[in-house]
């Protein structure tokens, strides 16, 4: 039997950076996913003849530009293709239409308001102040704030130096903006509520938090720290659907020499004597490897793949207390048609980006409450996107692809598990409330998939749903993520590794967890390090 | 026309202890208190015949022992019916549960092993934690600036005292500081009764519900404070004693004195104009009134930047907290609980979470949570022989209600007292309701807000009450700020006013 020098439980987009990285290193690396098919919830999966869905996360903007170019994804079939636009449809038949063009989205403010169009200005400037500041920081390992190690003591040096180079002023308003609701710091700029609805957007998407909820505004900068193509904030669909991208990481891999097994799953990680030497997987099949790095979410690594009796009981109740409610839900669409959204004119760019049908803060935040007492929202907030007005690859000629990020669904309804009546009555509510807005959508329905966080974590492995593999407050970020006293990516287990979304800097398609991850191990094997360091500028 | 060192406008409690620090050090201090008696949050007063009741605030836990100390209240008259005064936490079937001593060093009530122990290991935690900030209430908060030196290292100094605590201490004093407090109590107790008593008291008087981020750190402030007590003739008591030691060092307080506005000359603040035209100069100017009131309406914007004009509006100061009295012609029987306690309807996390939904829309809680005292219950004169006085702050309200919905968020709450004491709506002889709105026209609590200013993570320390104002002086020289809405805010602590005395006296500042 082979054994590796690493072995990469799931072959997310964080599994198969680490594994890309440590490959490049010249190590021998596997990587062991548990379904048929790899992407974790990066996935273009065919479930309807003819048409391929996006059917868990759906846009990319946050995958740093960085990995990228290291590991040379254009090269490997990956291109992702922009927005041209999006809109927020209103209640009273109006729109709110946005575009790739700041001017372009300015006048269509003062459509709606005057003021908050001069204020636009202003906000996306003190925006991209606290972009600016945080960006470095998503691909360094947290420092450790009670060490006295000098690599700690650089770090915390050099985010304080960076803290420093701001102005009296704006050091304030960071630690004014990282403890506020969104709700509140737009009501600083803005006075029109489809305006502010249409911003609050990035601040909920994924989250557990209602745009009421203090410390939503720091959610949204972790949405706005993306780009495409180095626009900075801009979103948009990565051709052939979100599996593009893994798929081009799998190829990379395989270009350095590792190897991917999916079809079964791991089982337990092998301890001996404290060190993490191998995985057993489902059926009993052993792997044997130097070391073993998770890119499952904490709790499914150590509280179901880890025996209890290896770990340090103080580490086990912190992992038992790490977040990670799901609140979103998805249902995605086969489409005989493009939906006609009554308030939008034909072929307008806003239908070619993400539409939102929310059109004030206090509906997105009445939504939240619903996600609170255990039910799913009666009137959810919806971030819908149709990729194939712009990506035909995905669906045959005339016909089109919808995918509907809803939110929000609890992991739990009243505290019992999702029924399929459950399910199926969530997806009604969230088709319904397009077909309000778009005459005649029922009919050009082929065939729909809804899932719930029930079904994201039994497809997927995310515990409860959590899109992030943990929710993104305070308490779980930086040098707090996954626990305090485990933010370097190192777990109390000897060579046993941790590379997922529940790593700094948490979720979304951005590669940095896995990134990070990979420098750690490379740092502790005293190898040279295969990767480009963050952009500094923005 | 007299002139004075310093003119403090506003006399509640704040205002008194700034005054009275500036008087031990020799100041001439004049007192401008718009109401007929000094004190405002803290005040007593016959809300029927026969009736008395503490006004506003109720309970003192906050009050800051340099001002106890520092002008001797004691002898000024201050004493206590009550001190280390229990909670109870009421049940709806009468299973209650006493906290006991400084909050909760005991629990009396049925309550397993298990969440004794584990509340007596929380308990210690957030009494350590809230410790290590307690310092901080008692300076001005640290600039993040270059060049002030003496503050950084004061910063440093308690960085260094957090670090005492031990390494396991400090990873978790910093991933509780801006967590909420409903996963911590779900994540280390399972009683409801205990867990909603915590849940409330952490989020009494602040626009939060327990599930909102950042709610745990208004736990550590309350904790950083004293354990509760009544005065003896209630909260007007301590501004009565106050008063006395004030004006025992010389200081001038005049009542029924509103003040129309700040003179501003040669952009300094030079004096202020009452609103029956006379004119009082003086070197040094201190608003211990409501910060918004103080920029926008006694200074005008016309003499401040946009910067300024717009922070200031932009203070956050929903209140949503209403206070209630009714007069009882007997006792209320709370199922036998012992009235001499401070009794909490909060039945779990999650009723105070559903209490706190509506107001964000401008609606009042279907089933509100509260506090109430019974100070007839300690003392006698509060009502007539045989009668009681009820005293409850009930959360949550909106400040725009009209009679109609008054009426009916009346009628919620005495549903919600029927339940948890049976007959007690037969005993009502009058109530009196005080609705965020009424407060704000009364006391001028701007938005009927009881800390002039929301006290959230985002306006604490250096961002209260607005970025650049926060060190006590403004941007305006002879201008000072001494209320509630300056650091460490209101409660009847008298901190904000003491602090900034201290700053004034140091000649501290930009300038």
């Amino acid at each position: 039997m082979t054994a590796y020098d690493a072995i990469i439980i799931g072959a997310g987009h964080n599994g198969l950076v680490t594994a890309c990285y440590l490959a490049k290193a010249g190590l021998k690396v596997v990587v062991v996913e548990k379904n048929d098919w790899i992407g974790g919830a990066a996935v273009s999966r065919s479930l309807y003849p003819g048409f391929t869905y996006s059917n868990c996360s759906y846009v990319s903007s946050l995958l740093r530009p960085e990995i990228m170019r290291d590991l040379e994804l254009p090269k490997y079939g990956l291109q992702i293709l922009p927005y041209e636009g999006g809109a927020v449809l209103q209640q009273d038949g109006g729109y709110l239409a946005m575009y790739r063009d700041h001017d372009a989205n300015r006048r269509e403010f003062a459509r709606h308001s005057k003021r908050d169009a001069e204020a636009y200005d202003r906000y996306s400037r003190d925006i991209l102040r606290h972009c600016r500041f945080i960006r470095p920081l998503l691909m360094r390992t947290p420092p450790d704030p009670t060490s006295f190690r000098p690599r700690d003591l650089n770090e915390l040096i050099y985010i304080g130096k960076k803290f420093f180079d701001l102005s009296e002023t704006e050091r304030y308003e960071m630690v004014r903006f990282w403890t506020m609701s969104i709700s509140d710091y737009l009501d600083e700029y803005f006075e029109h509520p489809v305006i502010k609805a249409y911003l609050a957007v990035s601040a909920i998407i994924g989250t557990a938090l209602g745009p009421m909820s203090p410390g939503s505004a720091y959610v949204l900068l972790h949405h706005y720290m993306g780009d495409v193509d180095g626009n900075i904030g801009a979103w948009g669909f990565a051709r052939g659907g979100m599996g593009s991208i893994t798929q081009a990481m799998s190829k990379s891999l395989a270009a350095s020499g590792g190897e991917i097994r999916a079809g079964k799953g791991v089982d337990r990680v092998l301890v001996k004597n404290g060190r993490a030497v191998g995985v057993v997987l489902d059926g009993g099949d052993e792997i044997h490897g130097k070391l073993v790095v998770s890119n499952m979410d904490v709790k499914r690594t150590f509280l179901k793949t880890v025996e209890e009796k290896e770990l340090p009981a103080a580490f086990v109740k912190q992992v038992k207390n790490f977040k990670i409610r799901g609140s979103s839900g998805k249902v995605n669409i086969a489409l005989d048609g493009v939906p006609n959204f009554k308030a939008l004119p034909k072929g307008s760019p806003c239908y070619k980006g993400d539409i939102h049908f929310t059109d004030s803060i206090e509906r997105m935040e009445r939504a939240y409450d619903d996600w609170k007492a255990g039910r799913w929202s009666r009137d959810p907030f919806q971030d819908t996107m149709i990729p194939t007005l712009i990506d035909p690859t995905m669906t045959p000629p005339g016909k089109h692809f919808m995918s509907c990020f809803v939110q929000y669904a609890p992991p739990k309804i009243n505290g019992g598990e999702w029924t399929d009546k459950d399910r199926d009555e969530f997806g009604k509510t969230v088709i319904n409330q397009i077909a309000s807005y778009a005459p005649g959508f029922k009919d050009l329905i082929l065939h729909m998939e809804v899932r719930t966080p029930r079904e994201l974590e039994r497809e997927v492995g995310l515990t409860e749903g959590n899109i992030f593999q943990g929710e993104l407050t305070f308490d779980q970020l930086l040098f707090n993520r996954p626990v305090p006293g485990a933010s370097q990516y190192r777990s109390p287990i000897k060579d046993l590794w941790m590379c997922g979304s529940s790593t700094h800097p948490g979720g979304g398609v951005m590669g940095a967890p896995g990134r990070n991850a990979a420098a750690e191990i490379l740092r502790d094997l005293k190898k040279p390090l295969p990767m480009s360091d963050a952009y500094a500028v923005l | 026309m007299p002139s004075y060192d310093a003119i403090v406008i506003g006399g509640g409690t704040n205002g008194l202890a700034a005054a009275g620090r500036l008087a031990k050090a020799g100041r001439k201090v004049l007192v401008l208190e718009q109401a007929a008696v000094a004190g405002g949050g803290a005040t007593t007063k016959d809300f029927a015949k026969g009736y008395k009741v503490s006004a506003v605030a109720h309970l003192l836990n906050l009050l800051d022992p340099r001002v106890e100390q520092g002008l001797d209240l004691k002898s000024h008259g201050l004493e206590f019916a009550a001190t280390n005064l229990s909670t109870t936490a009421l049940s709806p079937t009468g299973d209650y549960l006493i906290l006991k001593g400084n909050y909760g060093e005991t629990i009396a009530g049925t309550l397993s092993d298990a969440d004794r122990a584990s509340w007596a290991e929380l308990r210690q935690k957030l009494m350590r934690f809230a410790a290590v900030l307690r310092p901080f209430k008692a300076m001005a908060p640290p600039r993040l600036g270059k060049g002030v030196g003496n503050e950084m290292m004061k910063l440093a100094g308690l960085g260094l005292k957090i670090r005492g605590l031990g390494r396991d201490d400090l990873r978790e004093f910093m991933r509780l500081m801006l967590i909420n407090v409903a996963d911590v109590l779900d994540d280390e107790l399972q009683d409801d009764r205990l867990k909603g008593a915590i849940a409330f008291d952490t989020v009494l008087g602040a626009h939060l519900g327990p599930r909102s981020p950042n709610s745990l750190l208004l736990l550590f402030n309350r904790l950083a404070g004293e354990a509760l007590s009544i005065p003896k003739g209630g909260m007007g008591s301590v501004a009565t004693a106050m008063s006395k030691a004030v004006q025992a060092l010389g200081v001038e307080i005049r009542l029924n004195a509103w003040v129309q506005s700040i003179t501003i000359a040669d952009d300094k603040a030079t004096g202020v104009t009452l609103k029956n035209g006379e004119t009082l100069s003086a070197k040094t100017i201190i608003s211990a009134i409501n910060p918004k009131t103080t920029f926008l309406d006694l200074v005008g914007p016309r003499h401040l930047d946009t910067g300024m004009v717009s922070r200031a509006g932009n203070i956050l100061m929903r209140g949503n907290a209403v206070k209630l009295h009714l007069a009882l012609k007997g006792t209320p029987n709370f199922k036998g609980v012992d009235l001499k306690t401070r009794l909490v309807i909060a039945p779990s996390v999650r009723a105070v979470e559903d209490a706190f939904n509506p107001v964000k829309y401008g609606e009042f809680s279907e089933n509100p949570v509260m506090e109430i005292v019974i100070p007839s219950a300690f003392e006698e004169g509060f009502a007539p022989k045989g009668h009681h006085v009820l005293s409850a702050i009930v959360q949550y309200a909106p400040i725009a209600m009209d009679t109609k919905a008054r009426a009916a968020f009346l009628k919620r709450i005495m549903a919600t007292l029927e339940s948890y004491a049976p007959g007690i709506g037969k005993l009502v002889v009058k109530s009196e309701l005080l609705t965020p709105e009424d407060l704000e026209k009364q006391y001028g609590f701007v938005g009927g807000n009881w800390h002039h200013g929301e006290l959230a993570a985002e306006q604490m320390l250096f961002l209260r009450p607005f970025i650049g104002a926060a060190q006590y002086e403004t941007a305006i020289p002879g201008l000072w700020l001494a209320g509630a809405g300056s650091h460490p805010g209101g409660g009847i602590s008298s901190a904000a006013g003491w602090n900034a005395a201290e700053r004034i006296l140091k000649g501290k500042g930009r300038r």
